[in-house]
């Protein structure tokens, strides 16, 4: 049988970069994520998936990162909100349309919807109000009323388009 | 709130998984995409003392088509079967309900085996199963056995498989030529739980209606078939007193297992434009 003992070894790619720690069975990725890998841009909200706070990218798609287990992702590749720009001058083309286009107040949901937003437009460049909307429905907003925040989504579609030379 | 201690075991073969589920019994949960048992265990509301993980379990992730069977591994996630342009031809209601279920975070993680197992009677994936009679196949020690849908789910959260089973692989019948499959659903928002589901299939020839199909979410303890409505529609016309008259029937269906009158309601106010449309598109066809 495999390992059976409460606390596992869990090596993943974090933001393209090897990380290793150990974890009892009940740690959740997200808490994982904060606690034991020391990134604490993940947040939490409700933890039983209906918020879309904790939201990251596994294998490029994104997944609520507290409906999953820390040893699940033992050998996996994950993105969190920290992988998104190349340095503290830089800012993704989603995050500078946030800034630009006033997404966010108190900054709570911004990581999951930044990273959701991430994969629609990779899936979608060009997204219709509605197709962003529907792709956010799963991320909670108590400030915004959302406006802006799918504003932001479609402009950033602009935005990497014109960074991509498209 | 954060799930209670409990031991987790990384299956990597079925008999693994089945040696791991006899020997704990119900004290063991299987954790397939993890989008209920995780939250029901955050919630304390589950408090198994082993997970078995059946992510790295090869062989219960494909979609093929054998025959007039379109056979679904356990381990198929939402989001594959609404991308796969062999589900659409195959089995249509499956990929239209599938793109239906909850956010594209949780089609990324939630699987048809965990969908069906957790037998929550509102569900997209239970409904589908009713209305196209798929059988759910199961393995147990003594090998695999085969559940048709209309006796798989047994009650509220509650199904025929064995605490030492494993759902295995689901069998859709393929559609035929003259057929049409509609799934329509009420959420209060995009994305949210339903509050009541209709997936509904129509086989017209000679411009009579061959045979129908209607299975409800959200009305009783589990997904069922209205088979007066069925009944009402077969041999005839296919006109609009007919679905009316059909959809009619539905809310006494429903009626009968429901203390919901609101899901009741829209239950059949959702099988009337299901039935609409089924009616539109083979009337195009023709």
């Amino acid at each position: 049988m495999s390992a059976v003992s409460d606390v596992h070894e869990v090596r993943l790619r974090v933001n393209g970069v090897e990380r290793v720690a150990h974890a009892p069975a009940r740690r959740l990725l997200s808490d994982f994520i904060r606690y034991d890998l020391g990134l604490t841009g993940t947040h939490v909200g409700c933890e039983h998936g209906v918020c879309g706070a904790c939201t990251i990218l596994l294998g490029g798609e994104p997944v609520r990162s507290c409906l999953m287990f820390a040893v699940q992702a033992d050998g996996a590749e994950i993105e969190t909100i920290e992988g998104l720009a190349s340095g503290p001058d830089d800012l993704h083309p989603v995050q500078q349309a946030f800034w630009e286009h006033h997404g966010l107040q108190c900054g709570f949901c911004t990581p999951g919807m930044v990273l959701t937003a991430k994969a629609l437009l990779e899936h979608n460049p060009d997204p219709t109000e509605a197709d962003v909307r529907k792709a956010i429905a799963g991320n909670i907003c108590r400030c915004t009323g959302y406006v802006f925040i799918v504003d932001a989504i479609r402009a950033a579609a602009g935005i990497g388009r014109e960074r991509d030379g498209a | 709130m954060k799930p209670p201690a409990f031991r987790y075991l990384r299956a990597t073969s079925v008999d693994e998984c089945l040696a791991a589920m006899s020997e704990h019994g119900d004290d063991a949960k299987i954790l397939a995409g993890g989008q209920s048992l995780v939250p029901l265990m955050n919630l304390r509301l589950a408090r198994p003392s082993w997970v078995v993980d059946v992510n790295h379990v090869p062989g219960l992730d494909y979609i093929e088509v054998e025959g007039d069977v379109l056979r679904v591994g356990a381990m198929t996630r939402h989001r594959d079967l609404a991308a796969s342009d062999v589900v659409a031809r195959a089995c249509p209601l499956l990929a239209q309900a599938a793109a239906m279920i909850g956010y594209p975070a949780i089609r990324n993680r939630g699987t048809i085996g965990g969908s069906l197992a957790h037998a929550d009677p509102a569900a997209e994936l239970p409904c589908v199963a009713c209305a196209t009679d798929a059988e759910i196949v199961v393995a147990g020690r003594d090998g695999e056995r085969i559940i048709f849908a209309d006796e798989f789910f047994t009650g509220y959260f509650e199904t025929a498989l064995a605490p030492a089973e494993l759902l295995v692989e689901v069998r859709f019948p393929t559609t035929r030529a003259g057929e049409s499959w509609q799934f329509r659903e009420f959420t209060r928002k995009s994305g949210d739980f339903a509050v009541a589901a209709a997936g509904v299939g129509l086989a017209l020839a000679d411009g009579l209606v061959t045979r129908a199909r209607i299975a409800l979410g959200g009305v009783a303890d589990r997904p069922v078939r209205a088979t007066a409505a069925e009944e009402r529609l077969a041999g005839g016309p296919l006109e609009g007193p007919d679905i009316a008259a059909a959809a009619a029937l539905v809310a006494d269906v429903a009626d009968s297992g429901s203390q919901d009158a609101d899901a009741v309601e829209l239950a059949s106010v959702l099988t009337r434009r299901a039935l609409e449309a089924a009616a539109a598109e083979l009337r195009g066809a023709s």
